[in-house]
This record gives structure tokens, sequence and C-alpha cells, in this order.
């Protein structure tokens, strides 16, 4: 990869991401375009905004790596991503926008009229607000590692760095326009460089052979194993090896490895001949650090049904009680442009969500070691080179760098903002635009170190973890929130507690590598099965329990989250003003 | 090993959490178990408890605030039964034998009336009840009698006359206070009602009096305005609701400015610059334009050339922050502050100001007041945080009235 040209890209994109910030907002200087300045946001610009925010590292690298490592399978991925979306349309998103909250602290505050509910909700979506930043961190980490053999931890800093200082110094003055942006960049730098892939895989003869079992190199090809790693054959394999297999040294020489299990130490490189399939490999768990790897953690254990099933109901749940994608539906003017808002998002991300699993398909073709090297995520970034070199491959590999850095920097600045109001409101001491600022670091800081400290981390897990304590905790509070007129405050408190309280449990066990292997390992690596049931049962029971305390004013709140703005006031005049408009 | 640090950081912090809120919930004022002598620790005692009687009764007197505090009152007196009658009926009763409620009522008539104390025996059927003996001490609010407490006994007993009217005269003196409170509530009411947002009568002349120069000049311009003047009156004096969107006081403002600049022509330059995003913002109806209609006055105050005006809205995290600014000539700090200390004018400038602040701190709290930055001859600029969530505040909410 050439960083003459990834460097420029990728600070083009910091750049103009700043200045987007900075400067977008709508000016009006003649007295025929005020009444277009001070029109709200439609459903197309805020949908893309929603888009880009939405659209993460785990979405631009760490899917392609998926299905480069595990196949097909990992379409769950793409398709839960989207999905959520519609639930939030079909449950969520008019009655959310009409309930006047800007955050989910709000939502709870204005249902359910309760302080503690409010600081309850507000410690969950910092907890998934660091859950979901700590893998862009390290995302961005693995994105710079690649494309300039820089340290890890540079990335992580770097993106922290340029988050806080536009957040906090005030430079985001209009993010909608910024997160627009992003969105179609990021799409321009997958869809661009997929076109020029697949044409060049025309020209290679269109080979289909993406998900044969086992993938087989193209050509000969040297893999340097970084981390200690075993490698399980199907068939006996003629290797070149240069370090220790097997706790024995060699050196360039050829080794014939038998069907079964080779223990591969780390430092040594392996030499594949063309058409040797690619061997299954599974982490020894002496890794070191470094490599942060989106998708290695998954690849290496088995997938059961039940972990299928526990992703779609994590990710379906889950999106609704994402904190900075709640905090865009504010900016729709009333709750049906935020439904159609929605739909226009599952538009947008659905077509984005087309091209990653082009790039795992023709990475299992072009650069099948990548899953020896634990570098799978970094497929999208290596291919453009990988497959048509030369100057363009390097023009079109700094795209993909330029576009995977707008993905760190939309989420990453997009969660910053939504923990730190949080923060600002419900944590430090008084209110205050100074405040922000120290609550915005505060953010950053956090998975800032977490990320730095523990490198090695399984961080795939931590966005699929974010979604499940999300689903568990948030899903169940909206929905019934939105609803159930009987919901109580110490309902919602329980259910939250209980479901999510109950999937951050074991998302921290599962993080610290216990159980390692087994059913229990399943359950507790793919929490949302059980704990969003778990969720919405405590928050239904102790309802029931605690009917006395249903807030005062329920029917009222819920009207008002439920019929359209014109129906509940405020709309006679409006409509009366339109009449007018069009006589004139 | 390093995830297996990860994993303990995640898994400590919500105990820690916990831990934390279970301290800040369980944490209570020192004992004062062995603080000085006995008597002092006796005073200690009554005090706390009668402190804890007090908040019921600050909301008035009903069976509900009278059930709450008669448990604190009880233990104070030391009776078998203790109760807290209105006029007319018991209100509550704490202790044993509440067989004598109607025999209670029926005896309460003369203490009710005379407003004196009273101490009678009780006939009862029933053998094994203890209350042989009553006093009734009336509770007094302004010279009326709202109410009565009254003692049951085993047995005649001066000291328990002599604290029944003690305590008595301590609640009256709560419930004097839950008068004082009510009084308060509707004293802020009524300045809600005042500060309802108004649009100038000097305006309305002046826009009147433009649009009548235009009739034979310029009758299409003459009709536009009519039209602008229209929907600026219709929004201002609409009734539902007291809140508003960004959008729609903007609006509002641009309907104004085309008046005011039908007025002044070239003399007023206008810029606008706005984060879509905050537009949906709900904040209190009428509270920017008042803000403008300042900034305009002070441009072209004393002034013969031009005057330039930017209203700048921007997304701040959970916050807007709108800003006026205008380059005219400014005014005194010490004039501005009296004006928003609620002295009123000589030149009767700067109500809309004071008022829009008033409105701003009922709404948001005293941290969201207006910041004005202004010195003589340097123009001014105004600032408004407005919270893009508060509660009760939505497009068809009332001003909050505690």
């Amino acid at each position: 990869m050439n960083e003459n040209y990834a460097v420029p890209a990728v600070a083009l994109v910091v750049v103009a991401t700043v200045l987007v910030g900075a400067f977008g907002l709508r000016i009006s200087r003649t007295t025929s375009d005020f009444y277009v300045a001070s029109r709200t946001v439609g459903p197309r610009l805020n949908a893309a905004a929603i888009s880009g925010e939405y659209l993460s590292a785990a979405s631009f690298l760490g899917i392609a790596g998926l299905v480069l490592i595990q196949g097909p399978d990992m379409l769950w991925y793409p398709v839960g991503y989207t999905a959520g979306y519609l639930l939030l349309l079909i449950f969520v998103a008019a009655p959310l926008r009409r309930s006047g909250a800007y955050t989910l602290p709000d939502f709870a505050e204005a249902r359910l009229d309760s302080q503690g509910v409010r600081r309850l909700a507000g410690a969950f979506v910092v907890g998934v607000g660091w859950l979901y930043l700590l893998p862009q961190l390290q995302g961005a980490g693995l994105t710079l590692a690649v494309l300039t053999d820089a340290p890890d931890w540079i990335g992580a800093v770097l993106v922290a760095a340029v988050v806080v200082a536009t957040v906090a110094a005030g430079g985001m003055r209009s993010i909608t326009f910024v997160q627009a942006f992003q969105y179609w960049l990021k799409l321009t730098a997958l869809l661009v460089p997929a076109l020029f892939l697949v044409l060049a895989w025309q020209g290679d003869g269109a080979p289909s052979h993406a998900f044969d079992e086992p993938a087989t190199f193209r050509e000969q090809r040297a893999v340097r194993i970084e981390e200690g790693l075993d490698l399980r054959l199907a068939r006996p394999l003629e290797v070149v090896a240069n370090g220790t297999v097997d706790e024995r040294d060699y050196t360039e020489e050829r080794v014939s490895l038998s069907a079964g299990v080779h223990h591969i130490a780390p430092g040594t490189r392996l030499t594949f001949a063309e058409g040797d399939p690619v061997p299954a490999a599974r982490s020894d768990g002496t890794a070191t650090s470094g490599e942060a790897s989106i998708a290695t953690s998954l690849a290496s254990e088995e997938r059961p049904l039940y972990a299928t099933y526990g992703l779609i109901l994590a990710t379906f749940l889950g999106t609704m009680g994402l904190p900075h994608v709640v905090v865009r539906f504010y900016t729709s003017p009333n709750g049906v442009a935020a439904r159609r808002t929605t739909v226009v998002v599952l538009g947008l991300i659905g077509a984005f969500y087309l091209l990653p699993p082009v790039y795992g398909a023709l990475g299992r073709m072009y650069a099948p070691e990548l899953t020896l090297t634990g570098d799978a995520d970094a497929a999208v970034l290596l291919l453009p080179d990988r497959i048509i070199g030369g100057v363009g491959g390097d023009l079109l590999g700094a795209l993909v760098a330029g576009g995977a850095f707008a993905a760190f920097l939309s989420t990453a600045s997009g969660l910053t903002m939504a923990v730190a109001g949080v923060l600002t409101q419900d944590v430090l001491p008084s209110r205050g635009v100074r405040h922000f600022r120290l609550g915005t670091v505060l953010a950053m800081a956090v998975p800032l170190v977490a990320s730095v400290l523990v490198g090695g981390l399984p961080v795939a897990d931590a966005v699929g973890l974010a979604f499940a304590v999300s689903a568990s905790s948030f899903c169940p509070l909206l929905v019934l929130g939105i609803w159930w007129r009987r919901l109580t405050p110490p309902g919602a408190a329980a259910g939250m507690l209980v479901g999510g309280g109950s999937a951050l449990v074991a998302v921290a066990a599962t993080m610290a590598g216990y159980p390692g292997t087994g059913t229990l390992h399943a359950l507790l690596a793919w929490p949302a099965l059980w704990s969003v049931p778990l969720g919405f049962l405590t928050m239904i029971l102790v309802s029931f329990a605690t009917q006395g305390r249903v807030p005062p004013g329920t029917a009222a709140i819920l009207a008002r989250f439920h019929l359209p703005e014109e129906l509940s006031g405020g709309g006679a005049v409006r409509a009366a003003v339109n009449v007018k408009e069009t006589e004139t | 090993m390093s995830g297996f640090l990860a994993g303990l950081c995640v898994a400590v912090l919500p105990l820690l959490a916990a831990g934390f809120w279970l301290g800040r919930r369980t944490a209570r004022p020192r004992q004062l178990g062995d603080l000085g002598t006995p008597v002092e620790h006796a005073t200690f005692l009554t005090l706390h408890t009668a402190s804890l009687a007090a908040p019921p009764l600050r909301a008035g007197l009903t069976e509900e605030t009278a059930r709450k505090s008669l448990r604190r009152l009880r233990t104070l007196l030391g009776t078998d039964a203790l109760c807290l009658t209105d006029r007319e009926s018991v209100l509550a009763w704490d202790g044993v034998g509440e067989h004598h409620r109607t025999q209670l009522m029926e005896r309460l008539g003369g203490p009710l009336d005379s407003g004196r104390g009273e101490a009678f025996r009780l006939r009862c059927e029933e053998p094994d009840c203890p209350l042989r003996w009553a006093v009734v001490a009336p509770l007094t609010v302004d010279d009326r009698v709202h109410g009565a407490l009254v003692a049951c006994a085993p047995r005649e007993s001066a000291v328990l006359v002599r604290a029944a009217g003690e305590v008595a005269r301590w609640v009256s003196v709560q419930l004097e206070l839950a008068d004082l409170d009510q009084s308060r509530t509707r004293l802020i009411e009524a300045e809600i009602k005042a500060l309802r947002a108004q649009i100038s009568p000097h305006f309305i002349f002046n826009s009147l009096a433009v649009i009548a120069s235009f009739v034979r000049t310029d009758p299409e311009r003459a009709r536009e305005l009519l039209l602008e003047f229209a929907d600026f009156t219709r929004y201002s004096f609409r009734r539902h609701g007291d809140f508003t969107t960004l959008a729609d006081e903007l609006h509002a403002i641009d309907h104004y400015l085309a008046l005011v600049r039908a007025r002044f022509g070239d003399r007023l330059s206008v810029t606008l610059q706005i984060a879509p995003e905050v537009l949906p913002v709900t904040l209190p109806f009428l509270c920017l334009q008042p803000l403008v209609e300042n900034a305009v006055k002070h441009g072209l105050e004393g002034k013969t050339d031009k005057s330039h005006i930017s209203i700048t809205a921007q997304d701040a995290g959970a916050e807007a922050l709108v800003v006026i600014e205008d380059n005219g000539s400014g005014m005194d700090p010490e004039r501005l502050r009296r004006i928003l200390a609620g002295h009123a004018d000589a030149s009767g400038g700067g109500i809309g100001l004071s008022n829009v602040d008033d409105r701003l701190r009922q709404v948001y709290g005293d941290d969201y007041g207006l910041v004005i930055e202004t010195a003589v001859g340097a123009g001014m600029k105004i600032t408004a945080r407005l919270p893009k969530y508060q509660p009760g505040v939505h497009p068809q909410g009332r001003l909050p009235t505690e």
C-alpha cells in the first residue's frame, strides 16, 4: 500500500469534515432566502445524516472481513444492521419524535416523569456509547497501521483528537451537513473502487469459486504469522517454512504437514504454492497485543445456530437504542417526517450494505491469506492494490482509506456528542458550555485509554455487544414506554437494570474470556436471545406489581406520542396559513 | 490477559456505580444518640420528629396530609389515639378506638365555633377500650378555625392538655405557611399571565402607516405587506400553547422584518445563519422576536447610515445557541442591568428584554437567562441558550406554574 496517496486522502477527509462542520450553516443575506434558510431539515438530508452517522468501522471494514473468513453466513450482519431501522420505523420513530425528547434519558423523563429512571437511562447511554466507541478507535488504529506501518495507537489517538477538538471547540456548529457529507463520501469510497474491482475480476475471467470450501491460493504467496496460531488441515499440505512449526525450527525448508492440527509460532513465515487450500486457523491465545482485529475473534469460534439468532435479535432490536441514532431524529420537524426519514434511511443503508460483501467475496479469492494473519479487516483496504495495482490501485486504495476514516470520524463524533451530552446533563455538577467541553473530553478519554491499554481485545464483539446491551435495556423501555400505558417508573428501572445489566455482565464475562467454550460461552457471547425477553418480562411484571405508581397524566402523554401534531393542537393555525399561501 | 483485564474493568464499573448509589441512598445524617445530656437529647428528638411532620402539612389540610403527619405527631404527644379534623369530619385517626369518630364530631361543634380548647369525658360501650377522655385543641389560621386536633387518653391529664394545645398551635403555623405557599403560587400564575408575550402597539401603528403609504404608489406591495402583517399578528395573537418551535418563531421574525424593511429600506440589512438541526427546538412563544425588535431599534437609533443585524442559531450539544447582534448605538451596561432587574426605564426601552429574560428563567431555570454584551457605541450582542429538551416544554404545552 502506497502511503504517499493514502495519507493525503485521510488528511483531506479530516480537513473537509472540520470545514463542513464549521461553515456548513445555512446563510441568508437577502429577504427572499430567509424563508428557505429557516426551513426545517427534509427527510432526505436527515436520512443521509443518520446513515452517515450509523455506518461505522464495523460496517465499512468488519463485514468484508467476516465474509472473507466465514463466507456468506455472515451476511446476517448487514441484514441485521439494516433491519433494525424497520423496527425503529414501525414502533418508535414517530412517537419518539413527538415526545420532544432529544436523548434517551430525555425520553425516559418525558414518559415516566422520574429522575431516577432518567439517571439510569443516562448510565446505560454512557455504557453503550463507550462500548461502541471502542471498536471505532481500534479500527482507526488498524487502518493507519495497515496504511503507514505506524503503531496501532496512533490512529486511535488521531481520531480521538480530531473528534474532541472539533466537538469541544464548538466546531460542529451544524452536524447534519457533516454527517450527510460523510454518508456520500463513504458510499463513493466503497462504490467506485468496487466497480473497478468487479471490472478487474471480469477481466480476470470472472472466477466464481469465492465460496468453494475451502478457499485456495491463486498464486504462490508467503504469509508471515504475527501471532501464534493453530492450523487445522483437512488434507496433508506441503509448505515452505521459515520459523517454528510444531516446536521445530526451519529455515526456508520444505515441510510436509500431515492432516490435523499444527502449531505455528509467532514470527514464522509460511509460503504456500498456487492452488493450495487455505487452512483454517485458530488463535492459540498467545496474542501479545497489537493487531486490533474486528473479525478474527469471531472467525475462530464455531457459530451455533443459536449465535445467529442472538445476532439477529440484538441487531434488530438494538438499533433503536443507539444513543447517536436517537438524537438525529430530533432534527425532523414532526412525527411524519421522522417516519419518512426512517424509510429513506432503510434505502440508503440497504444500498451501502450491498458493497462490503462484494469486497469480502473478492477478498476470499484474491487475498485468502488474510485469514491467517489476523488482518481480515484490512481486506477492503488491501484489495485495490492487490487486484488492480499500480497508480490506479494506489488511488483507489487512498479513496477507500479516506472513506474508512470518514466512517470512524462520523460515528465517533456522533457517539462522543451523545455521551458527552449525557455526561454534561446528568453526571457533571452544573450546566454550561465549559462543562460540555469537559464532558466531551471525558466521553472520549475512557474508550481511548481502554483501546490503548487492552489492544488485543476481541473488539468485534464489542459492536455486537453494544447492540445486545442496547436491545436489552432501551428496546423494552422504548417499546413499552410508547405502546403500554401501565408502565411504571420502578418497572422501567427494574427492566433496564435486569435486562441491560445481565447483558452487560455477559459482555464482561465474554471479554474476560470466561468461559472459553461450550454452550455457556455461546449464551454469554450472544446474550440478546435471553436478556431481551428477560428485560421485557421484568419490566412488565414489576410494572404490574407497582400499578399504584403509574405516572399521572400517562393518558395525555401517550395521546401526544401517538396523535399527529395537527390533531393534538398547534396545527390549526399552520393549516390556515397554508391555505392562505396557496391562494396568493 | 489484556482481555481479562478489560472484562474485569467492565465488571467492576457497574458494581462501583451501584455501591456509590447505595451509599448515597443509605447515607443519613449522623445519629445524635450520644450527643449531649439526656435533656438535650430529648430536645433533638422532639425537634426531629416535628420536622418530619411538617412537610405533609405544608401542602394544606387534607385526608392524605393529615394521615401522613399524624403518625409523627402522635409519637410527639405519646397518646393512645390522636386525630385531626376539619370543620365537618374526621380527616385521619391514628391509634386505637376509631369507633369514637362520630361521637367526637358531635362534641366538636362547640370548640370549632368558639375556637377555644376543651376537655371532656368519652362514653364507651366497649369494656376494653382505653379511651375515656379527650382533649380538643382547635387549629386556627388568620383567626378562622380550620379544624381541630383531638388527643384521647385513658384519664385526665393537665400535661396532655397543655401539650395538645402547643402541638395544635404548631400545626396551625404550618397551615398558615401552606396558605402562604398557595398565595405565592397564585401570584406566580398571575405574573405569567402578565408576562405573556405581547407585540408592541408602536409596531402596529408604524406598520399600518407604512402600508398606507404604499397603497397608492404601489398597491401590489401594499397588499403583500398587509398579508405579512396578517401573518405576523395571527402568530402573535394565537392563544393555544405557550411554546413554539424555532422554525415558526423565525418565520414570524421574517414577517416582522419584511414590515420593518418596508419602513427603513436600505438602511437595514439582516444576515441569518442557521444550523438546520436546531430548527425543531421548542421555546417560549415570541421570545426571540422582541430581541430582534430591540436590535432593530438600537441599530437605527441616532444613526443615519446603514445598520446591520445578524441572527445566528447553532447546535451546541443538548442546547441550541441563538445569537442576535447589531452594530447600533449600544447601551450603558449599568442602565441595562437596571432594566433587567425590573426597574422600568424612562424611555420605555428594554421592556421586551427583561420580559424575555424573565420568561426564559421561568421556563428553563436561572442558568438560562439572556447573556447580553454591550457598551455605549459598540452595538449589542444578545445570546440565548435554549435546551433541546425540558420537561413539560412542547409546542402544545403550558408554562409551568410552580
